[in-house]
């Protein structure tokens, strides 16, 4: 029988979710998954040592570095001594964009980067000296346009100055459509142009595709401590620091290595390759009810991005007649954590260069990114939600009946 | 009715519209509601919209795409402030 008053839950039990219920901006950052809280105190007691120098305690730190490399390059199907560990996707970034510049810059200074990268991708290049860089436009799902990086490329043969390098996301950050990697690569390998692939939104959640030459991602996204970035480059590509010498990670990334936060880095992504067999399907199947009841119940609003052809896990809504910003609060006094495109607030005043490059509407857009694990009954739970707080900011601004 | 006299005197003749709409130094979504709003009372009218906020570029032709409305003409306001839009009815007669 049971209690008429059970007693309340206290601390952790296994049905504990490790993601808070409600947090729906998975592709922003995810908390820390329990296995690799575990992995990273065992390797802060066991891996603390220098893994360059030649004692027990230095060699116990190698054998943890050399293992969590050689899992990451599983995953990203790369070599172990092809992955170097950096402090952030945006330093990974950072240094794939300026490496390969430099150590191209006698084939061209021409960088051809798609319209819709994550802005850290964009400050990068505009930061080479001497650059030029072009922008690939995307179509009204987000996804970059073929035919245009062919001209482009017909254009770099007729001219004397080359393409040191082409940046192309695996999947939109904003909208989840994925990008054509494989015909982007079938384009750039008869002329030994090198394909950047920020990987950052598809590692753990999606397939990541082959055809990369220099690799970029970010822990956080993955369940693993923030403050791990991935920077993976093939071998024979010509890549050289930007930076001033410093020996870590063979030269590419400088300073001492955080060995306990790549070895847990290393058990979640291992975690999240793991569930993502069976997740992948749960979450797409829970998007596209999203997609389908919250356009259906909201007036006038449409999913973007392709219907399909996207990551499994990001819904993408434009809600025209409402600040995106005036729904994330109501959102958050609901219980929900979402983020939005739009930047209908005063001290921001420059709209998504994302959205802008697919022709949509900036204002009133909202990202819902599930977090693995996520229950039906809190997506539900949204879908029942969201259209009365759309309604209410619609008539706060007297557009409640357009 | 037509307000268009008093822009002639400070640039390229725009083409006709019914009605002026003065968004300029409002946020968004705003000067997009006005749009719809005005539009919504006169859905016959060709309305230029003037709006100041740098979302408009990019979410006025965006909204004409999704509510069949034609973008006729953007560009520079007359005056120099902001910019401005003339959007008609999709099928203009």
């Amino acid at each position: 029988m049971a209690p008429e008053n059970p007693p309340p839950q206290t601390g952790s039990s296994l049905t504990t979710p490790w993601v808070p219920a409600g947090y729906f901006d998975a592709a922003s950052a995810l908390p820390v998954r329990p296995a690799a809280r575990e992995a990273y105190l065992a390797a802060s007691e066991h891996g603390f040592a220098d893994p360059s120098r030649h004692y027990h305690s230095a060699r116990r730190a190698r054998q943890l570095l050399d293992q969590a490399r050689e899992q990451v390059a599983n995953v990203c199907g790369a070599r172990p001594d092809e992955i170097s560990f950096t402090s952030s996707g945006t330093q990974s970034v950072q240094l794939a964009i300026h490496g390969l510049a430099l150590g191209r810059a006698r084939v061209g200074t021409r960088l051809l980067v798609s319209a819709v990268e994550h802005s850290c991708v964009l400050h990068s290049a505009d930061a080479v000296a001497n650059a030029r860089v072009e922008e690939l436009p995307v179509d009204w799902r987000g996804m970059v346009l073929v035919p245009s990086l062919a001209e482009h490329l017909a254009t770099a043969g007729a001219s004397t100055d080359g393409v040191a390098l082409v940046a192309v996301q695996s999947a939109n950050h904003e909208v989840g459509t994925r990008q054509p990697i494989t015909a982007i690569g079938e384009l750039l390998r008869p002329l030994g142009i090198p394909l950047v692939l920020d990987a950052a939104q598809s590692i753990g959640r999606d397939p990541i595709p082959a055809d990369w030459d220099v690799l970029t991602a970010s822990a956080h996204k993955w369940g693993g401590p923030s403050g791990v970035g991935i920077l993976a480059i093939r071998s024979g590509i010509r890549w050289r620091s930007p930076l001033p010498h410093d020996p870590h990670e063979g030269g590419r990334v400088p300073g001492f290595v955080a060995i306990p936060a790549i070895v847990a880095a290393a058990i979640a992504l291992q975690e999240a390759e793991a569930e993502r067999a069976t997740e992948s399907d749960r979450l797409r199947s829970l998007t596209d009810l999203l997609r389908r009841e919250l356009v259906a119940n909201i007036p006038h609003s449409t999913a973007l991005g392709d219907p399909a052809d996207r990551l499994p896990h990001i819904v993408t809504l434009s809600i025209p007649y409402v600040a995106g910003e005036a729904l994330l609060a109501d959102l958050d006094r609901a219980g929900f954590a979402v983020s939005s495109g739009s930047s209908c607030v005063a001290d921001s005043l420059v709209p998504s260069h994302v959205l802008v490059a697919m022709g949509a509407l900036t204002h009133g857009n909202l990202r819902i990114s599930l977090p693995p694990e996520v229950s039906e009954a809190d997506v539900r739970r949204f879908i029942d939600v969201l259209p009365g707080i759309v309604a209410d900011a619609r008539d706060s601004l007297g557009a409640g009946d357009l | 009715m037509s307000t268009s006299a008093d822009s002639e005197d400070v640039g390229p003749a725009l083409p006709p519209y019914d009605q002026l709409l003065d968004e300029r130094g409002s946020v968004c979504p705003m000067p997009v509601i006005a749009l719809a709003k005005a539009l919504k009372v006169a859905p016959e009218a060709t309305v230029l919209l003037l709006a100041d906020d740098p979302a408009a570029a990019s979410d006025v032709p965006a909204w004409c795409g999704l509510r069949s409305r034609l973008l006729v003409w953007s560009g520079p306001a007359p005056d120099g402030r902001g910019q401005g839009f003339i959007v008609a009815p999709s099928d203009p007669n």
